[in-house]
């Protein structure tokens, strides 16, 4: 019963999407762990440093998606929480360093040391509890999310002016972090980890580990999300997406509404950032660029927004793409692909990978209903026109 | 004072002005509980502006607009507020929620608590069905309730649109030109129904459909220029002078 109501909230699509989740985060360590490198399946170390940095980029783009795509949010500026989150728990890896450090200082990081610190500032104690640390990866980025839009909610900034706010947002945050006299690393951001919860953050079976954590993170972003598009307060978003004020005049405060997905969009967020950053051992103030926030919005475009299994497809399609534009001697041309793809998507796929593959099958499934009117002879087969029914 | 506090809507004296041009003119109208009233009158009189007022789409410049026999200056309140307090509206343009289904559209207008942890795990997700096949039943639109808002006809977002009215249950129905785009039949069906809901509502009708208003049988106001022209019986307003000279041509 309560199985049954899962998968239908799940929907196929969901339940596919799961799948591949749970086939990847089974198949990738073990054939990164089992398998001698001279064997064909054999997974490197680099790829599965590569892969999970796209799975958290594709749960960034699933937080990113329930804003914009259900409720018409464009943020341009989401990366400031995946930054935040990422700083959160970069800070955490930081303090485990402790004397292994150049300085060998126990207690201050060693650009702390270098910057002629004294102690450690308010905004970094408690970091040495991983606990403390996790909540501040969820409560930083859901509290700067919260005073932001309850300000921009309240006094009803939408649209264009919201997008250039939420820009503006993530770049006076990039250049915050660029400042030495911040104390978060400056320039150089935070890297050199050594552990975390005690292993070895460069380890083989550490990597692995993380990687199974994230396709786990994932699965549950996108279970959360899907409850959440599922029920009526979903209902309620995509309500206000397409009519703001209507909504308002069937009684609804619209504000509290988008603040709350806003604020669980940008926790998600958090944690993306948070698991990405041992993965790629540095979290530095380059995250916090606004070009990052708007990538993400490209990743959600090109999947197919609105869909969330989309969002997460783009951001692993692009992010592929650029690995292999980038690597090669197709590097210069990356920035022409990427705002090619972008043209391409809008003016040829608007609904996105998602939106083409569903354009596929309703044709296959048409063409198959011909075929078996044909085949019952049943007089001139009449091509299924569907009422666009809603879409389960 | 007794006209204020036998009214389920009283406006006095309102103004509204759009830089510098007056929309409103010191308008007063007043409505008793229970009571249906038409509102005529040409392009531009204000009709549409006067339930933007009501509503709190848009402020009074001055005057009263008080609710529920006086007791509530709707002035002070927001859109969601006033929806909150019993007043629901249907716009000229039909507005329904193209990307959800029809039976979604009510779902969504039905009255209930309108927090976000009510629609997220609360009392909204566990609507009954025929809840809202009921509303759709009283518009016509239960063969459609699967389909979505958007692939409906004209005149059935407009009903639709009623349907969602009543979900809301309100105590007063702002109902502007629901016949719009509708045809004859649909229309005398329109004006039944419009009867029917004033046996137990309170519901002020913008319409420019003349038989229409007729079929509806109630008083009727006709507004120009921001202002009460004429007030009364259809025959006496339709009969006056600067009502024929103004909005119904000689
Ligand atoms: N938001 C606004 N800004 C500027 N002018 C406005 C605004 N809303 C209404 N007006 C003007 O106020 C006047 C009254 O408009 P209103 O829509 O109330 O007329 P109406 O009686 O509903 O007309 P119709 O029968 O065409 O619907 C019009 O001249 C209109 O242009
Ligand atoms: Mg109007």
């Amino acid at each position: 019963m309560l199985t049954m109501r899962f998968f239908r909230m799940i929907e196929g699509r969901g339940l596919v999407f799961l799948g591949i989740i749970a086939l990847v985060a089974l198949l990738v360590p073990f054939c990164n762990l089992y398998l001698a490198p001279g064997n064909p399946f054999h997974v490197s170390n680099g790829t599965v440093v590569l892969l999970g940095k796209y799975l958290c980029y594709a749960m960034f783009a699933v937080a990113l998606d329930l804003v914009w795509g259900y409720c018409g949010i464009l943020s341009l500026g989401h990366g400031a929480f995946f930054a935040l989150g990422g700083y959160a728990m970069g800070m955490y890896l930081m303090r485990q360093i402790g004397t292994r450090g150049v300085y060998a200082h126990p207690v201050l990081p060693d650009f702390m040391v270098f910057l002629n610190y004294k102690e450690l500032p308010l905004t970094w104690w408690g970091f040495q509890h991983f606990p403390y640390a996790m909540l501040m990866v969820v409560l930083v980025p859901g509290l700067l999310a919260f005073v932001f839009g309850w300000l921009a909610f309240r006094s009803r900034v939408t649209g264009v002016y919201l997008s250039i706010m939420t820009q503006a947002l993530t770049y006076a945050l990039w250049l915050s972090f660029f400042r030495n006299d911040m104390g978060f690393g400056g320039n150089n951001g935070l890297t050199d980890f050594k552990d975390i919860l005690g292993h070895n953050v460069q380890a083989q079976g550490t990597r692995a580990g993380l990687f199974i954590i994230t396709c786990i993170a994932l699965a549950l972003t996108f279970i959360i999300a899907r409850m959440i598009v599922a029920s009526t307060y979903g209902k309620v978003l995509v309500a206000i997406r397409d009519g703001e004020s209507r909504t308002r005049f069937l009684g609804y405060r619209v504000e509290h509404h988008k603040l709350l997905v806003w604020v669980v969009s940008a926790m998600m967020a958090g944690v993306a950032g948070a698991l990405y950053v041992p993965q790629v051992g540095i979290i530095n103030p380059s995250e916090f660029h606004p070009a990052n926030s708007i990538e993400a919005v490209v990743w959600v475009a090109l999947g197919g927004r609105g869909t969330l299994v989309g969002a997460a497809l783009g951001a692993v399609v692009v992010n592929w793409l650029k690995t292999v534009f980038t690597t090669g001697w197709l590097a210069p041309y990356w920035l022409f692909a990427l705002g090619g793809l972008f043209v391409l998507v809008t003016l040829a796929m608007p609904k996105g990978l998602i939106g083409v593959w569903e354009d596929i099958r309703a044709r296959l499934a048409n063409r198959k209903a011909i075929a078996d009117a044909k085949a019952s002879g049943g007089g001139s087969p009449v091509a299924r026109s569907p009422d666009p029914q809603v879409p389960r | 004072m007794s006209a204020v506090t036998q009214s389920i809507l009283y406006l006095d004296g309102v103004s509204v002005s759009f830089d510098g041009f007056k929309a409103l003119r010191s308008l007063s109208l007043t409505l008793q509980p229970g009571e249906m009233r038409a509102i005529i009158g040409p392009n531009g009189a204000g009709k549409t502006t006067m339930m933007d007022v009501i509503t709190g789409k848009t402020k009074a410049d001055e005057g009263d607009v008080l609710f529920d026999k006086g007791s509530i200056d709707l002035s002070r309140f927001d859109e969601a507020a006033i929806a909150e307090l019993g007043i629901g509206r249907k716009f000229q343009k039909p507005t329904v929620f193209e990307s959800h289904s029809v039976a979604d559209n009510v779902l969504l207008a039905l009255k209930g608590d309108r927090s976000p942890f009510s629609a997220l795990f609360g009392a909204r997700n566990r609507i009954a069905t025929e809840t809202i096949d009921r509303y759709l039943g009283i518009v016509h639109l239960l063969d459609h309730r699967a389909r979505l808002a958007g692939a409906l006809s004209h005149g059935q977002k407009q009903w639709l649109e009623i349907a969602m009215l009543l979900a809301q249950d309100p105590k007063l129905l702002l109902i502007d030109e629901p016949v719009a785009g509708m045809t004859d039949a649909e229309t005398d069906v329109t004006a039944e129904l419009l009867k029917d809901i004033a046996r137990d509502h309170s519901v002020v009708v913008v319409e420019h459909d003349m038989g229409f208003v007729r079929a509806l049988g109630c008083r009727v106001t006709c507004l120009h220029e921001g202002s009460v022209l004429a007030e009364g019986s259809i025959d006496a307003v339709a009969g006056n002078e600067r009502v024929i000279e103004v909005y119904l041509g000689r």
